[in-house]
């Protein structure tokens, strides 16, 4: 029992659907990890990563996050406490007419000390390099500014977990590389747990964990190196390589002897350097 | 055919408040027909703001933009014309799906064009086919996936048969299957019709393999243009901009960090492939039969 998010034979079924969006899904998630989560659109990782802070309930079985059960409704505050949530479209997420007004928000509803709130608003503000916008409309902001404004107020709370659904769709590369490191960097300083839903396999890359969701299942589940080798199951689940995995695959099928194992492009480039030089 | 210039293009969003911002300036290109192009640049780099004034949807704060010659600003009636010419797809095109069934939703276009009830369902049955949403005509655009959505709303821009087609980031958010499909529905569109394509993408992958041309912005100007392996070649430029380079190209440049040099451009997963097979069999001496 040391998941900080655990799944209990979990259920779910939107009341307009005839099909379960998850279909007995267990799961245990570490304190402290990166799992990144894959599927095509309608696999059901959304509806997963929303059963993290309670924004939907079981229809059948239980989550407990930080051992809360997320049906006990008296709890939820404390729940929604521990598990700060990104979504796709920075747009409904946005409060506030000024863009720190709008990262104070959550703090501020902590009932925080105003001199907290400024140093946990600056510092979030910096993480997601968006500090010299502080007195900016978020309105006026592009769509990647805003998502990392949006990413700035979750930041503030200083949660345990972070749950990202698609953060990064709207991003141009620049900004999803400063969203990636953001996480990363509070996992690795501040032992944060990361949930990462994603399209980019070259996301999932550093993850610890890979979880590929298919028709509601957990359809595999392993390491990022585990899963992109099975390149007839990616196929089967509709995901690509990445570019790394793919040229590695390739060139061995031309006959190359590579060594196994790193994804990174720094580790796809020394494997097939040795092989060169 | 209609070439589309654009002459000297400047935007000022807020002119006169606190927040006056100069979005593009000093923009000069033509597109003749039938290219295929692919606009990059940084978020707030000023090309949504650019392709917006393709079909009049902006208008410009100075210079002008011409088609077939004329200035599609000229007056009321040349800037509703060239909507039915430029068709514009923006970025999450699904959320302004709004009619009852698929059929209606795709309609909207040509309907509004005042053609024949014939001719309107001539043409969106023309569209669901490009983009091979011809059996969801009876449902609602509400219970479909993403994908579909996409697709429908693609259609019904198609079903106005532009000569060009812009499409603002039409693969974010879908997963690679859903990706590949849009791509292959805008392909087979420019083939069948000749229509100009011009899609704004993040995806340098995908830019750097589908397109033969692209627009490069900056702070508001288009610094490069030209055709992927001469913008690609010049990855310390890019990556200044806050641009990422193909995944091939950088794994490209991290083998020559360690010394292997590759020969001819390498921007897509077959040139890298091949180049490192090529790479390969060199240093094992044999020689490549020609």
């Amino acid at each position: 029992m040391d998941g900080i998010i655990q799944f209990e034979k979990v259920h779910f079924k939107y009341p307009e659907d005839q099909r379960e969006s998850l279909r007995d899904v267990s799961l245990t998630i570490r304190e402290g990890s990166f799992t990144a989560v894959l599927g095509r659109n309608g696999s059901g990782k959304s509806t997963l990563a929303k059963h993290m802070n309670a924004i939907l309930l079981p229809t059948e079985g239980r989550v407990l996050v930080a051992g809360i059960d997320t049906a006990d409704a008296p709890r939820l505050l404390e729940l929604r406490r521990q598990v700060g949530m990104v979504f796709q479209n920075p747009d409904n997420q946005i409060v506030a007419n000024v863009v720190e007004d709008d990262v104070a928000f959550a703090p501020e509803n902590l009932g925080l000390p105003p001199e907290e709130i400024r140093r946990r608003v600056d510092a979030a503000l910096e993480q997601v390099g968006m500090l010299e916008y502080r007195l900016h409309a978020p309105h006026l902001l592009s769509g990647g500014q805003k998502q990392r404004v949006a990413i700035a107020g979750v930041i503030a709370m200083e949660p345990r977990i972070i749950v990202l659904d698609e953060p990064t769709a709207m991003l141009d590369p620049q900004g999803r590389r400063e969203v990636l490191s953001t996480v990363l960097r509070l996992r690795r300083e501040k032992g944060m747990t990361v949930v990462l839903v994603t399209h980019h396999m070259d996301e999932c890359i550093p993850a610890d964990r890979l979880l590929v969701l298919s028709e509601g299942r957990i359809a595999a589940d392993g390491t990022p190196e585990e899963i992109f080798s099975q390149d007839a199951l990616l196929r089967d689940l509709g995901l690509d390589l990445p570019e790394t995995a793919r040229l590695l695959r390739d060139l061995r099928q031309a006959g190359l002897e590579l060594p196994g194992g790193a994804l990174d492009l720094e580790g796809c480039a020394q494997a097939v350097a040795a092989v060169l030089n | 055919m209609a070439e589309i210039q654009v002459e000297d293009l400047r935007h000022v969003y807020s002119p006169g408040t606190p927040f006056e911002r100069t979005a593009i300036e000093a923009v000069n290109l033509a597109l003749p027909q039938g290219q295929f192009v692919g606009v990059i640049g940084h978020t707030g780099s000023g090309k949504s703001t650019f392709i917006q004034h393709l079909n009049a949807l902006l208008l410009p704060s100075g210079g002008r933009v011409l088609s077939a010659g004329e200035d599609i600003n000229r007056d009321k009636k040349s800037r509703r014309d060239i909507k039915w010419k430029v068709g514009l797809v923006f970025q999450y095109p699904e959320y302004q799906l709004f009619a009852e069934t698929v059929y209606e939703d795709i309609a909207f276009g040509p309907r509004n064009m005042g053609l024949s009830v014939e001719q309107v369902d001539e043409r969106v049955r023309e569209a669901a086919g490009f983009v091979g949403v011809s059996e969801l005509f009876e449902r609602s655009p509400l219970e479909l996936s993403g994908g579909q959505k996409r697709r429908i709303a693609v259609a019904g821009v198609i079903a106005m048969r532009p000569e060009v087609l812009v499409l603002d980031e039409p693969t974010a958010g879908l997963d690679p299957e859903g990706c590949a499909q849009i791509m292959a529905n805008i392909r087979a569109y420019r083939e069948k019709t000749g229509a100009t394509v011009i899609i704004v993408s993040h995806d340098m992958d995908g830019a750097a393999a589908l397109t033969e041309r692209l627009l490069v912005f900056d702070k508001g100007r288009l610094v490069m243009d030209g055709p992927p392996e001469e913008i690609f070649s010049q990855p310390g430029r890019l990556t200044a901009m806050g641009l990422d380079v193909p995944r091939p190209t950088a794994i490209a440049l991290a083998l020559e960090a360690r010394g292997v040099q590759l020969q001819g451009p390498v921007y897509t997963h077959e040139q890298l492939t091949n180049a490192i097979l090529r790479a390969y069999r060199d240093k094992e001496g044999g020689r490549t039969p020609c």
